[in-house]
């Protein structure tokens, strides 16, 4: 019972990911029609976010230290971030530690601007032309976009600590009754969890009971209608566009901990993305996250010693493995909805 | 002619001779000058010239035709190359078998992954066989390490069994694959002057073996079965009111495409005898996408002029390194020669996957229908512009 309760939990951080992924992924093409393959680079480039704010609150000068003097006697030099002196050291010191939560206040302005810049400089220009040349050109950008961060901060992952406060491990064993150190559970990944219950919750609100929202989930229905009523619909879309690639940004941002940002990260998690968005159905919200959950708790379950000795490898194909039997027995996926990319 | 139209034959003669005269068309620079390294007539390089074009020969069948994007072909180029290192193992050293039972076995399989993944089409299809791939790949890493070596690849070795060759040579090494004692590594050079030309045997296997694979996909595009190919492009469901059942030729052209990436994979062990995991990654997957989509998807020499320039480019933009900017641009003041310099610096070298990745997105946006399409722009610009000055000559002639 306390392993599988283990795996259960092993399997929502990166379950997390994948809805968020997936969520932005279906959010672009329930609105706007299109495949967006650069979405994994979205993902890599949210965490790149964080990376670049350690960098930059990492800033430092030198500076003398009064009363102390190296063996040559000049004084004594020390490296100071900036954030020391402006803010005092103890304050200082907690800035830089809290770095990757306040890299989310970098990455909403910056993924928005990105959001905005795909949409309106290239994808606008791909609503017409088959989902093909969709795929192949977003394909194209995610290169470049991975290329472009891999010139500037090198091929090596780039670690980025959680906040201490955040580093120890929660025994889930002795809440719930089992003996201690039986299901040990990162906090971080606690909070990664509830950080995406939280960022799922918002879109589904913001969807549900905005007017915003609504005329969104009008334009999903039926696009044409909503525009001859008078409504921009595709000023709208292009924000959900944004929003979307927020939504990735945020889940690469509070990702960075536990795994190293590396500048193709987002190409892995785009490919299991995809599958993730088909298994739940193409243009299903609520699909796109239980079918990410779903299946990060499966990938975990498969990656059990027990399960390995009966089925070796299980743990690296069963994500594929379910989408393909999947597709093949519910063609329109867990919670697909009629009539979209069916042909 | 060989049950081709005149324009088709015409063609055909013009890839044999660039694939036969390869070796010295791509080295026109002399050895001493500054530009050899520009030159492409080397053996390895050649190789994957054709091997390459073999393979998007064979993907352009199934995407050009059918209109069905796969996203895990470099599958079948994997499976076909652990089948031929295996043939290389267990059998001979003579190149045929490998090659035959690579064919075969990608053949195999692909018609296993066809007949599954074509039960859907459009994106639906293309995530299919790329999870196809992306099992294939997970598990040659891990599981079926004893098959296929696992991370570091299958290799042979000495005591291999090889019961119709020899195990071992006299030298006490691991023999070389031959085709009838013909060694695939073996070069003949020619110095004429400042030029080396290396004529490489296994360079004109691989190429005879793309001609015939040409020769197959001229016959087959223009084939009734290439006909019914472009209907279920164009139109499934119309094609299915005929009365006609589109599946059993999308399956066709999926394992015909298949076979072409077997044949591709076994010739990559015919030139070097080991074969590796990664490449069935889905990157190389996207490669033969981008080899197809950027000469020219649909058309017949596209995919040859598409795998040509990718791997040209692949292979001379990743050698300029700074030292070689520095070289070139030695002539410019100093401050401008850095300036110059850290503007290029990005795109070579390492950094030769981003100038790919703009190449190809400048591809899709303006020019879908890859570099035969830009071609035949140019070409119709030109003739107009020659029937304008024509016209402007003779305006007696009525207008038509």
């Amino acid at each position: 019972m306390d392993a599988i309760i283990l795996q259960i939990l092993n399997g929502l951080d990166k379950g997390s990911a994948y809805a968020l992924i997936a969520l932005g992924l279906t959010l672009i093409f329930g609105t706007l029609g299109v495949v967006n393959f650069a979405h994994g680079a979205l993902f890599m480039l949210g965490s790149f976010c964080a990376v670049t704010l350690n960098r930059i609150l990492n800033l430092s000068h030198e500076v003398a230290v009064p009363g102390e003097t190296d063996f040559l006697g000049n004084p004594l030099m020390r490296e100071v971030p900036y954030v020391y002196e402006w803010f005092g050291e103890a304050t200082g010191a907690a800035i830089i530690d809290w770095s990757v939560p306040l890299a989310i206040l970098l990455a909403i302005p910056v993924m928005g601007f990105i959001g905005l810049a795909m949409e309106r400089g290239l994808i606008k220009h791909f609503y017409k032309r088959p989902h093909a040349d969709q795929i192949l050109v977003t394909f194209g950008l995610a290169i470049v976009l991975q290329e472009i961060i891999k010139y500037f901060y090198g091929a090596n992952p780039i670690p980025t600590p959680a906040p201490e406060a955040f580093r120890g491990s929660f025994d889930f064993g002795l809440l719930l009754g089992f003996d201690a150190n039986t299901i040990l559970y990162p906090y971080w990944r606690l909070v990664y969890f509830g950080f995406t219950v939280f960022i799922v919750a918002a879109v589904f609100a913001f969807l549900q009971f905005t007017t915003f929202g609504m005329v969104v989930r009008a334009g999903m229905a039926d696009r044409e209608t909503v525009g001859i009523l008078g409504i921009n619909i595709d000023r709208r879309f292009t924000i959900v566009f944004a929003i979307a690639a927020i939504v990735a940004g945020l889940a690469g941002v509070m990702y960075t901990p536990i795994i190293s940002p590396n500048y193709n990260m987002g190409m892995n998690f785009l490919v299991l993305s995809f599958v993730v968005v088909v298994v739940g159905g193409m243009g299903s919200l609520p699909g796109a996250v239980l079918a990410g959950f779903v299946l990060g708790i499966l990938e975990s379950f498969a990656s059990m010693p027990q399960v390995l000795d009966l089925l070796p490898g299980l743990n690296q194909i069963v994500i594929y493995l379910v989408a393909i039997i999947i597709l093949l027995t519910r063609p329109r996926g867990l919670m697909g909805r009629k009539g979209v990319m069916e042909e | 002619m060989l049950g081709l139209t005149r324009k088709d034959f015409q063609l055909l003669l013009i890839v044999i001779g660039l694939t036969m005269f390869a070796p010295f068309l791509l080295n026109p620079f002399p050895e001493t000058s500054a530009l050899a390294q520009f030159n492409a007539g080397y053996p390895d390089l050649l190789q994957r010239f054709v091997i390459f074009s073999i393979f998007a020969i064979g993907f352009n069948i199934l995407f050009g035709l059918t209109g069905y994007l796969s996203f895990g072909h470099a599958a079948f180029i994997g499976i076909g190359s652990y089948a031929g290192v295996w043939m290389m193992k267990l059998l001979t050293m003579n190149i045929i078998p490998a090659i035959l039972v690579s064919i075969l076995v990608a053949a195999l399989v692909s018609l296993i992954i066809g007949y599954v993944s074509l039960r859907r089409s459009g994106i639906y299809f293309s995530i299919l066989t790329l999870a196809f791939a992306q099992m294939c790949y997970a598990l040659a890493y891990s599981v079926l390490t004893p098959i296929t070596g696992g991370e570091t690849g299958l290799q042979l070795r000495l005591n291999d069994p090889r019961i119709l060759g020899e195990s071992v040579t006299e030298a006490g090494n691991i023999p070389v694959p031959h085709l009838f004692g013909l060694e695939t590594r073996d070069s003949l050079e020619l110095a004429l002057g400042n030029w080396v030309f290396t004529f490489n045997a296994g360079y004109y296997i691989a190429a005879v073996a793309m001609i015939l694979a040409f020769y197959l996909a001229i016959r087959l595009f223009r084939s009734p079965f290439g006909i019914m190919l472009r209907a279920v492009k164009s139109n499934q469901q119309r094609m299915s009111y005929t009365g006609l059942n589109p599946k059993p030729y999308t399956l066709a052209a999926f394992v015909i495409s298949g076979m072409y990436a077997g044949l591709a994979g076994g010739l990559m062990v015919a030139m070097d005898p080991l074969a590796g995991a990664e490449r069935m990654l889905w990157t190389a997957s996207g490669e033969v996408v981008l080899m197809t989509i950027l000469g020219g998807a649909g058309t017949l020499i596209g995919p040859v002029l598409g795998a040509g320039v990718i791997k040209y480019f692949e292979s001379i933009f990743s050698t300029i390194n700074r030292t070689v900017l520095e070289g070139w641009f030695a002539f410019l003041p100093d401050g401008l020669e850095n300036v110059v310099i850290s503007m290029i610096y990005p795109f070579v070298g390492k950094g030769w996957h981003l100038t790919l990745g703009i190449m190809f997105m400048l591809v899709v946006i303006f020019l879908p229908g890859g570099l035969v399409e830009g071609g035949q722009r140019l070409g119709r610009l030109f003739r107009r512009r020659g029937k304008r000055d024509a016209a402007e000559g003779d305006p007696v002639k009525p207008a038509e």
